[in-house]
């Protein structure tokens, strides 16, 4: 069996076809098609194999191994640059050798100097702060097209990055240039493989057509296409589904502006549009000059050899150098110098001219010369004014230009930032030579290569210079971050009887009160006023009793303002004190746009509204709850109604916490029994959902326990015994507690149905909580369809936490799934305890009523943000089938049958 | 059905002169032989290639090549080379 290195093969049966064309690939592309024999499939096939081998073999190497290679690789071009651009020139009778010698160095040495001390192979970056790591992934074997006016330095440059990301190549060069790549590519195959490649890691179609070029980039063996080249080749290697890197032609456009250094400018021109013959395709091709220094610049073009076209000329070589069917600029003309090319056009010239210089006057097909040129003809235009240089530096951008590179010589920041700004151009070189710029590492710090990326304006993938990063997979090793959490609360809570004596604690200039008429009625607002400091000014604002409304809110501002208030006092429950929030918002904010502050969200740390943080008016928001139930006094949201528009927001900010919240009992001792229960099975449900949020914490969890224990305790007895001081006064904390537990971890399922459902048959707040809870918690402990992804959450413990509840108030049970059922007993019995209708049906809803609104209460619900906290993520089918449960009532069968039928129990571990 | 039962060490320091040679005496025209690869630790590409061969010989007999304790760098080769369907693995 023959193990022989495929050059070896290839140096035995070359047979070249020379089709001696100067085009770029785009003429190579759309040479007739050849229909490959058995023989030649067979060759193809063999190359393919022989890539793939060696590229399987590469990946088993270390950072150290490729590194061990690339060193003597650069070291061999390094060596060999004069021979090898010797070679080229001779071949391809383009070009300048001693040029060409420095591409061969720059490919090498520059390229060497980029990526010597860059990790390619297993892990390359790591971010310790973001727990992400990326390894590199070899693409495996690369197809790669090179082109005539820069063959061996392709060539060079290609196999360093190939080494040095572990990949094997296969190149297919210009069939101009075929002998100089190949010994280009032998050369590096060589001293690759004696210093340890494997075999094959580099081969070179021996002659080639475009059914070899066809037949390789649709191969399934081939990872990548690599096509430097022009238009036709990037096109081709696009179109054959594979990944591709097509970076081609260009049209560089080059602003002269009057402040650059004109000195610097003119030379840094002739520099870069002669280097090579002009054969670099970011080297420059129309300079728009401004107007003030135009003859100046011509004037020292000529001093420095360049040859100053009058009319004549330049229509001459508009006819000659470019083709006037295809637009595009004749072969003949490529690379050559300008006094052959004067010569060849009948144009005469001194025998040293460097440079053809052809004044155009306009931009597009009617104006040949304001094409690509790659060669040292270079159009310059007189421009006006900057904004007219502007707009023709655009017009050659987008005359076979875009995306690839740009020039701009100038002092002026602002007219810099805007040809930046208006120029799309993947490099956009500033005071330096285009072609010898756009390269890298010489005059800039941009990445050294000899592949240039176009971005989408020149159809590629990329802008950016070509690096051994686009010659790499990057895998990123994402470990599970935590998010950061939080806890927030007021900066003050006073609580326990008279505790709004600390009202004495805050000075005030002009103080507000915010409260109702009923609490008026009955003195409470004097209570307030008497431990305010006497000498405070203080005025109170009545509001109705029911959910604030846009004008009420407007009536608040109104007077805050005219009070010159500094100092809010909201004394009431969740309406008043979310009134007084909302007051506050607009009084500090006069220009917060509600509507958009209530745009919905999913993370608050993320989300898209940002609320002000300039004040214009600064107040202090005191907040005393008179029910036990919303804990509004601590909490972060606020709801508010425009009843003649019709909506109602729901805004959420920890800006709109209250400074101080004071949560003294003496104003809840006279709450009626009805809203004594509403409110605290209110609290109840904050208490229990907090506890299984995803959302939930250390820091909650104690808060959402204790409240859950102080509520069964005392929540009886508040409503039983009025009277009950320390009922009250617990209940009162409990509430309190519970708010700041679901202010820091929210809420569930069971408040996105009570919303949808009370605000659809009039249900109190408190009162549709209490008809869906027993039911969410079932649910919640069962295995769900559907999890909600929570990062911070080891596991699904929901159903573990209702244990650990029920351990708390002492339920008993054996198993997790007994502790649950005995919480959802306890629960329901507290219920009946309090008087809450068992079921939706006793409110007198009919099911026949109640079957045509759950499709809308389902979908309602399921729009609410409040279950984007709770652990088990709802279907809308779940929905519903929850609406169903609480239509039954408590104690209806299938809320056991589901807890029975999948038990959450043994599911995973705490 | 002749059957190889003995398992074949090959030279992690020469896979491919070993497994030329388990290739060459590929006695049975049908059955399993067992390779243990346990002691490659990098496969180059003339390795590789013997690979190629020896599964090549195998399907030609119709014997079944088992290869024991392949690290995972080598499988990678192998399945990079397209080599993994035409060989069974054992740990």
């Amino acid at each position: 069996m023959a193990r022989l290195s495929h050059f070896l093969v290839m140096s035995l049966t070359v047979r070249r076809v020379d089709g001696g064309h100067t085009e770029t690939w785009c003429a190579v592309m759309s040479d007739k098609t050849v229909t490959l024999s058995e023989e030649r499939v067979a060759y193809l096939e063999g190359m393919v194999r022989q890539a793939r081998t060696a590229a399987a073999v590469f990946t088993q190497f270390t950072q150290e191994d490729v590194d061990r290679i690339v060193k003597p690789m650069v070291l061999a071009g390094l060596e060999q640059a004069q021979y090898l651009a010797r070679l080229a020139v001779e071949e391809t009778k383009i070009g300048v050798m001693e040029d060409k010698a420095i591409k061969n160095m720059v490919a090498t040495e520059f390229v060497y100097n980029y990526v010597r001390d860059k990790r390619t192979v297993g892990v390359i970056r790591e971010y310790p702060e973001r727990r992400l790591v990326e390894v590199a992934e070899p693409i495996g074997v690369i197809f790669s097209l090179t082109p005539i006016t820069n063959p061996t330095s392709t060539v060079l440059f290609k196999c360093i990055m190939a080494i040095k990301t572990r990949n094997a190549l296969i190149f297919s060069p210009h069939p101009s240039a075929w002998r100089c790549c190949f010994e280009a590519v032998r050369i590096m195959h060589e001293t690759a493989v004696k210093h340890g490649a494997p075999e094959g890691v580099f081969t070179c179609l021996e002659s080639h057509n475009l059914e070899d070029n066809k037949y390789l980039m649709r191969h399934k063996d081939i990872g990548l296409i690599d096509a430097t080249g022009g238009p036709g080749a990037v096109k081709a290697a696009y179109s054959s589904g594979k990944p591709a890197l097509g970076v081609g032609a260009g049209n560089t456009p080059v602003y002269l502006e009057k402040s650059a250094n004109l000195d610097m400018s003119v030379v840094d021109i002739i520099t870069s549009k002669t280097f090579d013959n002009g054969t670099i395709c970011a080297s420059e091709q129309t300079v728009v000059i401004d107007d003030e220094i135009y003859d100046e610049v011509l004037t020292k073009f000529a001093k420095l050899g360049a040859h100053i076209c009058n009319e004549k000329e330049t229509e001459i070589l508009a006819r000659t150098v470019i083709d006037p069917k295809t637009g595009y600029m004749q072969p003949m003309a490529v690379g050559q110098k300008a006094t052959n090319i004067a010569r060849l056009v009948g144009i005469t010239v001194k025998p040293k001219t460097k440079l053809l210089v052809t004044p155009i006057k306009g931009v597009g097909p009617e104006h040949p010369l304001s094409m690509e040129k790659l060669f040292p003809v270079l159009s310059v235009y007189r421009a006006k004014s900057v904004d007219e240089a502007l707009k023709v530096s655009v017009d050659v951008n987008h005359n076979g230009g875009l995306g690839h590179t740009a020039v701009i010589f100038s002092n002026n920041e602002a007219v810099i930032e805007k040809f930046g700004d208006v120029i799309n151009a993947g490099r956009i070189i500033v005071n330096s030579p285009g072609s010898i710029g756009a390269l890298g590492g010489v005059y800039n710090d941009m990445v050294p290569t000899f592949s240039f990326g176009c971005g989408t304006g020149g159809g590629n993938s990329t802008t950016d210079n070509v690096n051994v990063y686009h010659y790499l997979n990057i895998k990123r090793v994402a470990r599970r971050t935590q998010a950061h959490m939080w806890f927030r609360v007021p900066n003050q809570i006073y609580f326990n009887v008279n505790a709004t004596e600390n009202l004495r604690n805050f000075p005030s200039r002009s103080t507000l009160i915010i409260t109702n008429p009923a609490l008026e009625a009955i003195g409470h607002a004097d209570i307030v006023k008497r431990y305010i400091p006497p000498e405070t000014p203080v005025r109170v604002t009545i509001i109705p009793d029911a959910e604030p409304d846009i004008k009420i809110v407007k009536q608040g501002v109104e007077a805050l303002n005219f009070y010159k208030a500094d100092q809010i006092i909201a004394l009431g429950g969740g309406s008043v004190i979310d009134a007084a929030k909302i007051m506050k918002l607009q009084y500090e904010f006069p220009d917060a746009d509600l509507e958009e502050l209530a745009a919905p969200f999913l993370d608050i740390r993320k989300r898209v509204v940002q609320y002000p943080t300039e004040k214009k008016n600064h107040a202090r928001l005191i907040a005393i709850s008179t029910t036990s139930g919303t804990g509004s006094e601590v909490t972060p949201f606020a709801v508010m109604t425009d009843k003649e528009r019709g909506f109602k927001v729901t805004l959420a900010d920890y800006s709109l916490t209250p400074d101080v919240a004071i949560v003294d009992p003496q104003f809840v001792m006279s709450m009626p029994k009805g809203l004594t229960v509403d409110t605290g099975v209110d609290c109840l449900t904050h208490a229990l959902e907090a506890g299984v949020s995803v959302f939930a914490s250390p820091y909650t969890d104690s808060n959402a326990m204790q409240a859950v224990r102080m509520v069964f305790k005392y929540l009886p007895i508040a409503y039983e015994n009025p009277h009950d001081e320390e009922a009250r006064s617990m209940m009162h904390n409990a509430a309190c507690i519970a708010a700041i537990a679901f202010s820091n971890a929210s809420v569930g399922v069971t408040h996105a149905l009570a919303h949808a459902f009370g605000a659809r048959f009039h249900v109190p707040h408190g009162r549709a909580n209490a008809l869906m809870l027993p039911h969410v918690i079932t649910y919640n402990a069962s295995v769900p369809t559907k999890f909600m992804p929570s990062p911070n959450q080891g596991a699904y413990v929901a159903h573990k936490k209702y244990a650990m509840m029920a351990d708390l108030l002492g339920l008993g049970g054996h198993t997790v799934e007994e502790k649950v059922q005995n919480l959802v007993q306890a629960t329901e019995h507290l219920l009946d305890r309090l008087g809450v209708p068992k079921s939706i049906a006793e409110l007198g809803i009919s099911k026949e009523e109640f079957e045509k609104t759950i499709p809308d209460l389902a979908k309602i619900a399921f729009d609410d943000p409040s279950w984007r906290s709770n652990p088990r993520m709802p279907l809308v089918s779940e929905l519903i089938e929850l609406f169903w449960s609480a239509f039954k009532g408590r104690g209806s069968s299938s809320a056991k049958t589901e807890i029975k039928a999948k038990p959450a129990q043994e599911m995973v571990a705490l | 059905m002749t059957t190889s039962a003995e398992v074949q060490k090959v030279n992690g320091e020469n896979v491919a002169r070993s497994v030329d040679e388990v290739c060459a005496k590929l006695i049975p025209s049908e059955g399993d032989v067992t390779l243990d690869v346990s002691d490659v630790r990098r496969i180059d590409p003339s390795g590789l290639r013997a690979f190629e061969d020896l599964a090549a010989a195998a399907a030609d007999k119709t014997v079944r090549i088992v290869l024991q304790g392949v690290n995972v760098d080598v499988y990678k080769v192998l399945k990079l080379a397209r080599l993994t369907a035409r060989f069974s693995f054992v740990d």
